[in-house]
């Protein structure tokens, strides 16, 4: 396939092989070694896309992550991906590509109209332009804005890729690979220090791949492999190419994003496509190089328009050229260079103009003696074409000279890249020596050198790498003899930067945002000078650029605009990341099933086999409930599980209730005092219900606490707050009293834990355990707990009950548990055992007015929840004083009672809030809400408990439950929270 | 951010809670002045800008409590020690 822009010879490309693509439909061809935009450019596309507000055509203007033009749409179907740049995408076979924010085509765009608009899209424009009648924002102005303006369209499918999450760890990260950061890894490593390097490209080399240079007396491109072998060689080295670093965390902790297979059709099997790296390294090299600045002039956007160094890029290691009519603008020694290496590559110049008077011969003479024009003490003022670069006005003692060209590179100086050095708050500062932005206070751990430090010249990066890389590593107690300097010569680098030439048309500061010239002067006008201001005003560095090309010279217009010196001016904070990262890499593996751990119990195979459908429980997954062949709905499976249990039995796995062994001397002191209630007066073998406050008096959790032996306490808590309560206990007994001696460790894992419950379940355990153990009332009373073995297994059995009937829990080593709900199954068979689920459990305990999560809420006390009794008196413990403050023993706080509805057939539903039957529903007449209801078969309708103002004093009056959001207004009576057995006598029998 | 847990070593802080400022030690429930006092302990905090001594629990490490001196404008760790150490 013919490419008339490639050169035909040179360039870093494997010429042999030949890769196909497509853009906007139209098959083209590269080679590996390319990016899509130095095959496009190759191809004779310049035209890209169109502007972000004003529909402008645009084309390729850098050569690298600085891109703001070249945004294009990759692939298609899902994986479609918007606004990735197309100078950092390497191209790969079959690659798919399409231009973005236009309509039909880049060429002929429908919305180019909005140039006529142009007035109305100023700085600021949103904040004023559309702004009445307001009403109109939203459903006429935004939408119509949104669809004129933007980028490209995201594929609203679920992304088919997968993405992973690493860390690394290292003595010295290097951050970038020219010829600074090479050295840096090079003098580090051979210090045997571990050494990380990271280079975004998918070659080492930086500069050194676009730069014809002499390294060593050999081409820099040949000294960059001889580095690279070295360092391959290393064993305690490891480069990451295709690796951005794009954030500093503290600690010494980076993040780094490896496009792992973004340069391959799709990602091979079991590939990730991105893996996002934590990277912790005691110290780090940043040599990220530097950016060229572009020059604000008329038409400075125009397709053709370059920056300088991405030419020299594209010259030399990719062989094209976006046109062949050349002209320079610059202000730097460095456009020079530029130029001869265009010259060189045999690509005719036209023109070169400096802005400066004076240029050092040695620059000029080669370009000079090849017949080019050079025009010094002049400037460009206007560029001209639609849609693609067709001639310049250039402007020499107030003369205007005119230049058909149609490519115009242009080069006013580098802008070192700062931007990690900001990310902990360190501030850059303007060095008038280098005419640029260098890095101020650093991270801790952090040296920049090179480019990245304002260090331009050849020479001084490799010396500076040479010494930074030798000295960390020293610092960390890795030494070696100092290594000869790799030689080659210092170029030259001067630069009296222009910002700002006069012009007719207009003229781009910012070309990611559309944002121009005038729209500075529009901030200033209106006040918004303060940089972090003027960026949010006009928009100015935002979106995937992030002001790489753009934060400088709009910053260097306002100081101009202001007579303040770029010191003064400062420079906006730039913050992670520094390169756009997709959110699904931030997520990694941690999506969907993933994206917490899933805990099953040891009955789970059990439950499904046997009809359950499960809820999580917290990161548990428990049986809901079991439906048994003919049930068509879970109501009918819930209600049925209920009155098995109050008429025979039912057995629940609670296993996942959080389960903490407590040992030792103090262990009761321990527990009186992160309780309410007394627990070293428990005698052995019995277990008693607690109630724990937080320190400010609030409820923090209840559960049942049995004493095994004279030093060993097992202690539940509710499934959800199994981890917070072991954190408090480690707390109290590590930071208040560790004088105590005791320990303690979770062990809700290691148990399987089963409630039977219901008036037969004394003979279900009776059938299970025969002489094993003796369960008779008078020989394990309510209340009563043991730890027996069965053959070699221990068995823990409790007889508690949350349901209000007889009822025991028994529990055996997780890895019985299996064995355990099966033998408990076939024993109660024959007495109508049923499975029940976590819906029957809350059934159950409502109906008996037993507090679960919905009531222990973060907000209520002991006495809201009517256990006030329980505080003890003799002694002290966490949460006493505080509870004791007026605000939470006021009397007309509310508290816990039950309801029913008036008319028996009517739903209650959690979460309404009570009103006096005649009060109007207002937040001043709210007397409390209902926490939990469920319809009660005991009861024939639904009941419910909730919070009520001085509710025990108000049992037999009626209040509205009011539920605007469900449109419920129900009339309720206030009755006691225990719906059955008030008396308790059933836990007893 | 990294936190020198003195038994696991230098971990990553998404290994362990912070409770925040650590404002024992805990009051003397007995005293007159009790309650001002847990009034105090339990909810006003210095909020320093610079060092500021705070309890972190490592989770999913040692489940150790520590007392950690974190500079709140840098992050940056002074110390981390035992808080059954530093006790009352």
């Amino acid at each position: 396939m013919s490419k008339p822009m490639r050169l035909s010879n040179g360039g870093l490309l494997d010429r042999r092989r030949e890769i196909t693509f497509t853009f906007d439909g139209k098959p083209y061809a590269g080679h590996p070694g390319d990016t899509l935009a130095s095959a496009l450019m190759a191809n004779g596309v310049n035209l890209v896309g169109r502007s972000f507000k004003y529909h402008r055509p645009r084309g390729i203007f850098t050569a690298g992550p600085e891109e703001p033009n070249a945004l294009v749409t990759l692939r298609n179907g899902s994986r479609r991906e918007p606004n990735t740049k197309a100078t950092t995408v390497e191209l790969f076979d079959r690659l798919v590509a399409t231009s973005q924010n236009c309509w039909p085509s880049p060429r002929l765009d429908v919305l180019s109209v909005n140039q006529l608009f142009a007035p109305l899209f100023v700085g600021g424009f949103y904040y004023k332009t559309f702004m009445w009648p307001a009403s109109f924002w939203e459903k006429v102005y935004e939408p119509a804005i949104r669809r004129a303006a933007g980028l490209g369209m995201v594929s609203r499918l679920p992304d088919p890729d997968h993405y992973e999450h690493a860390t690394a760890y290292c003595d010295v990260l290097v951050v970038g690979s020219g010829p600074a950061g090479l050295s840096a890894a090079l003098a580090a490593a051979r210090t045997g220090a571990r050494v990380i390097i990271c280079e975004e490209d998918f070659r080492l080399g930086g500069r050194l791949l676009s730069e014809p240079h002499e390294i060593d007396s050999m081409p820099a491109i040949d000294w960059v492999a001889r580095v690279e072998a070295e360092l391959t060689s290393l064993p305690e080295v490891r480069i990451f190419r295709r690796t951005s670093v794009f954030g500093v965390y503290d600690g010494g902790t980076y993040g780094a994003l490896e496009r792992v297979s973004d340069h391959l059709p799709q990602p091979g099997l079991h590939q990730p496509r991105q893996r996002l790296w934590q990277i912790v390294a005691r110290r780090t090299i940043n040599a990220m190089g530097a950016i060229e600045r572009p020059i604000v002039f008329g038409g400075n956007d125009k397709p053709g328009v370059i920056l300088a160094s991405a030419l020299r890029t594209y010259v030399n290691r990719f062989a094209t050229a976006p046109g062949r009519k050349i002209a320079f603008f610059v202000t730097s020694d460095d456009g020079w260079l530029t130029a001869q290496d265009v010259l060189k590559a045999g690509l005719p110049i036209e023109i070169v103009v400096d802005a400066r008077a004076h240029v050092a011969d040695a620059l000029t003479r080669p370009l000079s003696r090849a017949g080019v024009r050079v025009l010094l003490d002049a400037v460009v003022s206007d560029a001209h074409g639609r849609p693609g670069l067709k001639h310049i006005e250039v402007r020499k003692d107030d003369k205007i000279l005119q230049f058909e060209v149609d490519v115009l590179a242009v080069s006013n100086g580098y802008n070192p890249q700062v931007g990690l050095t900001t990310h902990l708050g360190g501030k850059p500062v303007w060095s008038e020596e280098c005419g640029a932005f260098v890095p101020g206070e650093l991270p801790p751990g952090m040296q920049s050198i090179g480019a990245a430090a304002g260090d331009f010249a050849l020479a001084a990066c490799l010396r500076a790498g040479m010494q930074a890389g030798r000295t960390l590593a020293s610092d960390l107690g890795f030494a070696s003899a100092p290594a000869a300097v790799p030689r080659a010569d210092d170029e030259p680098c001067a630069v009296s930067p222009v910002w700002y030439v006069e012009h007719r048309g207009k003229a781009f500061v910012d070309q990611q945002n559309d944002v121009t010239a005038k729209d500075v002067a529009i901030a200033n006008r209106e006040g918004f000078r303060a940089v972090e201001h003027l960026k949010r005003y006009t928009t100015l560095g935002m979106a995937t650029e992030q002001g790489k090309t753009s934060s400088v010279t709009g910053q260097a217009l306002m100081a101009h605009l202001t007579g303040r010196t770029m010191h003064q001016a400062g420079t906006t904070r730039f913050r992670p990341p520094h390169v756009p990262v997709a959110i699904g890499a931030f997520a990694g593996p941690h999506v969907g099933k993933h994206f917490k751990a899933t805990r099953y119990c040891a009955g789970h195979d059990w439950a499904l086999e046997n009809g359950a459908t499960m809820i999580e429980a917290g990161q548990w997954l428990r049986p809901r409930w079991f439906t048994k062949p003919g049930e068509t709905d879970w109501f009918e499976s819930v209600t049925r599980e209920v009155k098995t249990v109050r008429a025979a039995v039912g057995i629940c796995d609670v296993s996942s209730l959080g389960k903490i062994e407590i040992h030792g001397r103090d262990a009761g002191a321990f527990l009186d005092r992160v309780y309410v209630n007394m627990f070293s007066t428990l005698p052995v073998g019995k277990a008693r219900y607690g109630l724990m406050l937080r320190e400010d008096g609030i409820v923090l959790d209840d559960g049942t606490t049995a004493r095994l032996g004279p030093e060993q306490y097992v202690m539940s808590t509710t499934t959800g707050n199994a981890g917070k309560v072991m954190q408090h206990l480690e707390f109290c007994h590590q930071v208040l009293w560790p004088e105590l001696d005791v320990a303690m460790a979770s062990v809700t894992e290691q148990w399987t834990q089963y409630a039977v419950a219901g008036p037969k379940s004394r003979k279900v355990l009776e059938t299970l355990l025969g002489d094993r153990f003796d369960v008779s009332n008078e020989a394990f009373p309510f209340l009563a707990c043991a730890e027996f073995f069965w053959g070699d297994v221990p068995v823990r059995l409790y007889r508690i009950s949350f349901s209000g009937e007889l009822a025991y829990e028994i529990a055996v080593p997780a890895n019985y548990g299996d064995s355990l709900i099966r033998a408990l199954m076939r024993a109660g068979a024959e007495f109508g055992a049923v499975p029940y689920g976590s819906e029957a459990l809350g059934v159950l305990r409502i109906e008996k007015g037993h507090v679960s999560v919905p009531e222990l809420n973060g907000q209520t006390t002991a006495a809201d929840l009517g256990l006030g009794k329980m505080l003890s008196k003799k002694k002290d413990f966490i949460g006493r004083v505080l509870a004791e403050r007026p605000a939470l023993t006021d009397p007309d706080r509310p508290s816990l009672v039950g309801f029913k509805p008036v008319d028996p057939g009517q739903r209650l539903r959690s979460g309404a809030h009570f009103l006096a039957i005649e009060a109007a529903a207002t937040a001043e007449n709210d007397e409390g809400y209902m926490t939990s209801v469920t319809y009660s078969p005991h009861a024939g309708c639904w009941v419910g408990l909730g919070l009520l103002k001085h509710g025990a004093a108000r049992i037999g009056e009626y209040v509205r439950a009011y539920d605007p959001v469900r449109e419920g207004d129900v009339e309720v009576e206030v009755v006691s929270p225990i719906f059955v057995d008030p008396e308790g006598k059933w836990l007893h029998e | 951010m990294r936190i020198p847990c003195p038994f696991c070593g230098p971990r990553d802080v998404s290994e362990f809670v912070t409770l925040g400022e650590a404002t024992g030690p805990r009051p003397d429930p007995a005293a007159p002045d009790a309650a001002e006092k847990f009034f105090a302990y339990a909810y006003l905090r210095s909020n320093p800008a610079g060092p500021s001594e705070e309890h972190w629990y490592h989770a999913l490490g040692c489940r150790s409590w520590l007392k950690v001196v974190r500079d709140t404008r840098t992050h940056e760790i002074e110390s981390a020690a035992l808080a059954r150490e530093g006790a009352r």
